[in-house]
């Protein structure tokens, strides 16, 4: 085949180029900047290296965060996912019902982060806070001000209220794809509710599922907002994540520098995991066009 | 084995959607559903499939009341116009996944699976899975997978539809063939009356959740038993006309008079309906009783080896179905030739009164 070539076809993809070059390349570049400089203020620079990531990648503060970051990222997914998928399966397929259901479930998201942080720290008092107090009440001693335990159960909840919608929704919408022809075959065949779910509806929510799991990583990954409003990353440093670690770097102690080589990291770790996800769940597909094709 | 329905309508809210239907349907016979979309012919299959419970009446299999029973335990096989297959599982096990529910024993279930992917020649994708086949193969998976189970019942839903044309031709002649076989009874929807024709057996034509008709295809072909199982048996759709029958010639709008021979002799004087079926309308006199009759073209249809052309006459729309390329122009006026030994008589009431004798129809 003989495919016309015209250069002029350029100038077409020309503003995508030019705006990821100042959305995301520039910024980035500024940052790879700063990372292999030091800077004592005054605009006064000095070569640095390699120095910052060799430091980064040895430091115990780092290695903290970033298990305390993927703990909580695993935790997150292995909740909410199959929580997701549960509430789809559950939600009404027809009727006025329908409306409403979708309605209460887009509630949580529409409410911002750090509201949702206020929320649950107003929530979670044990004097005035409706859950906190209840709690007390009961006997069980609450408290997410001391507590690295209670600290951690109230972010994953806090994180499951406000995000399980999203997975849900997602999940619903590839399940309201299959045609009512996929559930009387299965009925004719006499098959029972799992292999439905595990032949079927499993197989056809995959692809939603994948950006369900990638959006969930990825933001909880980045988690700053909520255990900043609730606790500032206490008690102590037990809720300290990568994100909080690095404001306190950059904004809070001013190491440009060290906190540039951490956002580097940072992006890099969460680029590799997003990447790692997306290949094991697309590996048979891909092996199965290979041998295909 | 044989499947009765005795006085089976479906009700969903205020709409009626099977209208007091009874049809008995033998052992070993293959039975087609013929009507257009939504006349009930999905849902006339669902509710011999068990799958919708009817509003009243009762469904019979073999002799006993099944009208309660759920469809898990009533063996039937249904395929879709949709090719609705296990989509991570392999073919083979596509195939012996009812076998499998039955807990059918593995050397038995080996056997049979090798069988039926031997019938629909799936044998070297046993291995594969249904999204790397092509439409005919994924198709044809389903319908093995309705064969394996050996079910006295088997229900084609339009099956061929979503398939291009050379495989449909294909797949449809070798379909009554894979299940004779087998001693089931087969239920074939479709749309197309060519199909119905093809496929031979019994027909049942359907207009809006009623059976106008039931019997050897055939026979409904030659002999609807009124207007509206014409109209649904013919395509193109059958032209109209209205006569007035007296003094031994019929009157057509449009000044047009037949002689009242063929099946129009003996016909009561009066106000009748004329339907005769698009290939019956020429472009030349094939028949020395032939009449001529001078219509305006409305539009002309070439398809290559056939020609629909739509003409205007007094007031009616006809298609006449002529073999070779005919280039009329539109708004042109254009000569026809109406055979009266090919008319069928409908009567006020749209029963049929008299249709053309099949020795008229093949001479």
């Amino acid at each position: 085949m003989n495919k016309p070539f015209d250069n002029r076809a350029w100038f077409l993809v020309l503003p995508v180029f030019l705006l990821v070059a100042f959305s995301a390349i520039l910024p980035l570049m500024t940052v790879v900047n700063y990372s292999v400089q030091d800077t004592f203020g005054n605009n006064q620079f000095f070569w640095a290296g390699t120095d910052w990531y060799v430091q980064l990648l040895a430091s115990e503060r780092f290695h903290q965060a970033l298990g305390r970051q993927l703990l909580f990222s695993a935790i997150i997914l292995l909740i909410q996912i199959p929580l997701g998928v549960l509430i789809a399966l559950c939600m009404p397929r027809k009727g006025w019902t329908v409306s409403l259901t979708l309605v209460l479930m887009a509630l949580p998201l529409l409410i911002p982060w750090n509201v949702v942080g206020t929320i649950w720290q107003v929530f979670g008092r044990g004097d005035i806070g409706l859950l906190g107090y209840t709690l007390n009440r009961i006997g069980l001693d609450y408290n997410y001000v001391n507590n690295i335990g209670d600290a951690w159960v109230t972010i994953v909840v806090m994180d499951v209220w406000h995000w399980t919608s999203l997975v849900a929704l997602l999940a619903y919408a590839g399940l309201r794809s299959i045609p009512d022809a996929y559930y009387q075959a299965a009925k004719i065949d006499g098959a029972s509710r799992w292999s439905i779910f595990r032949l079927i509806q499993l197989p056809k929510m995959k692809h939603v599922l994948i950006i369900a799991v990638l959006l969930r990583f990825m933001d909880s990954f980045m988690i700053y907002t909520e255990p900043f409003v609730l606790t500032g990353g206490g008690p102590g440093n037990s809720t300290t994540f990568l994100s909080i670690d690095l404001v306190k770097l950059a904004l809070g102690q001013f190491d440009l520098g060290p906190a540039a080589a951490m956002s580097i990291v940072y992006f890099l770790v969460i680029l590799l995991l997003s990447w790692v996800f997306y290949t094991v769940m697309t590996r048979d597909e891909n092996e199965r066009q290979g041998g295909a094709s | 084995m044989s499947l009765v329905l005795q006085n089976v309508s479906k009700k969903v809210g205020k709409a009626t959607h099977i209208h007091d239907v009874s049809l008995e349907l033998p052992a070993g016979s293959l039975n087609v559903l013929l009507g257009p979309t939504l006349s009930g012919k999905t849902t006339l299959m669902r509710l011999m499939a068990g799958l919708e419970q009817p509003s009243t009446g009762r469904v019979l299999f073999d002799g006993k009341d099944v009208t309660g029973v759920a469809v898990q335990t009533r063996n039937v096989a249904m395929v879709y116009q949709q090719f609705v297959n296990y989509p991570t599982l392999s073919v083979y096990e596509n195939i012996a996944s009812p076998l499998r529910i039955a807990k059918v024993p593995r050397t038995e279930l080996d056997a049979r699976v090798r069988e039926a992917a031997a019938l629909l020649r799936l044998e070297p994708m046993l291995a594969r899975t249904p999204l790397e086949l092509s439409g005919g193969q994924q198709q044809r998976t389903a319908l093995a997978r309705a064969l394996v189970k050996r079910a006295p019942l088997v229900l084609l839903d339009e099956p061929l539809a979503n398939l291009d044309y050379k495989l449909r031709e294909e797949l449809r002649e070798e379909l009554p063939k894979i299940f004779a076989a087998t001693g089931s009874i087969l239920v074939y929807a479709t749309t197309e009356p060519s199909e119905a024709l093809q496929l031979g057996g019994n027909t049942a034509t359907l207009d809006r959740g009623r059976v106008t008709q039931f019997g050897p295809t055939i026979e409904v072909y030659r002999r609807p038993v009124d207007r509206l199982t014409a109209e649904v048996f013919s395509d193109p759709p059958m032209n109209f006309v209205a006569a007035d029958i007296a003094r031994g010639v019929a009157r057509l709008s449009g000044d047009v008079t037949l002689p009242c021979i063929g099946p129009l002799s003996g016909v009561p004087d009066g106000r009748v309906t004329l339907g005769f079926r698009p290939n019956h309308l020429h472009l030349r006199r094939l028949d020395g009783d032939a009449v001529s009759i001078h219509a305006t073209v409305s539009v002309v249809e070439i398809t290559g080896s056939e020609s629909f052309i739509h003409v205007r006459h007094a007031g009616d729309e006809w298609i006449a179905l002529s073999h070779g390329v005919h280039e009329l122009k539109p708004d042109h006026p254009v000569e026809l030739y109406l055979d009266p030994h090919k008319m069928f008589v409908f009567g006020a009431d749209g029963r049929l009164v008299a249709a053309p004798l099949p020795a008229a129809a093949a001479a």
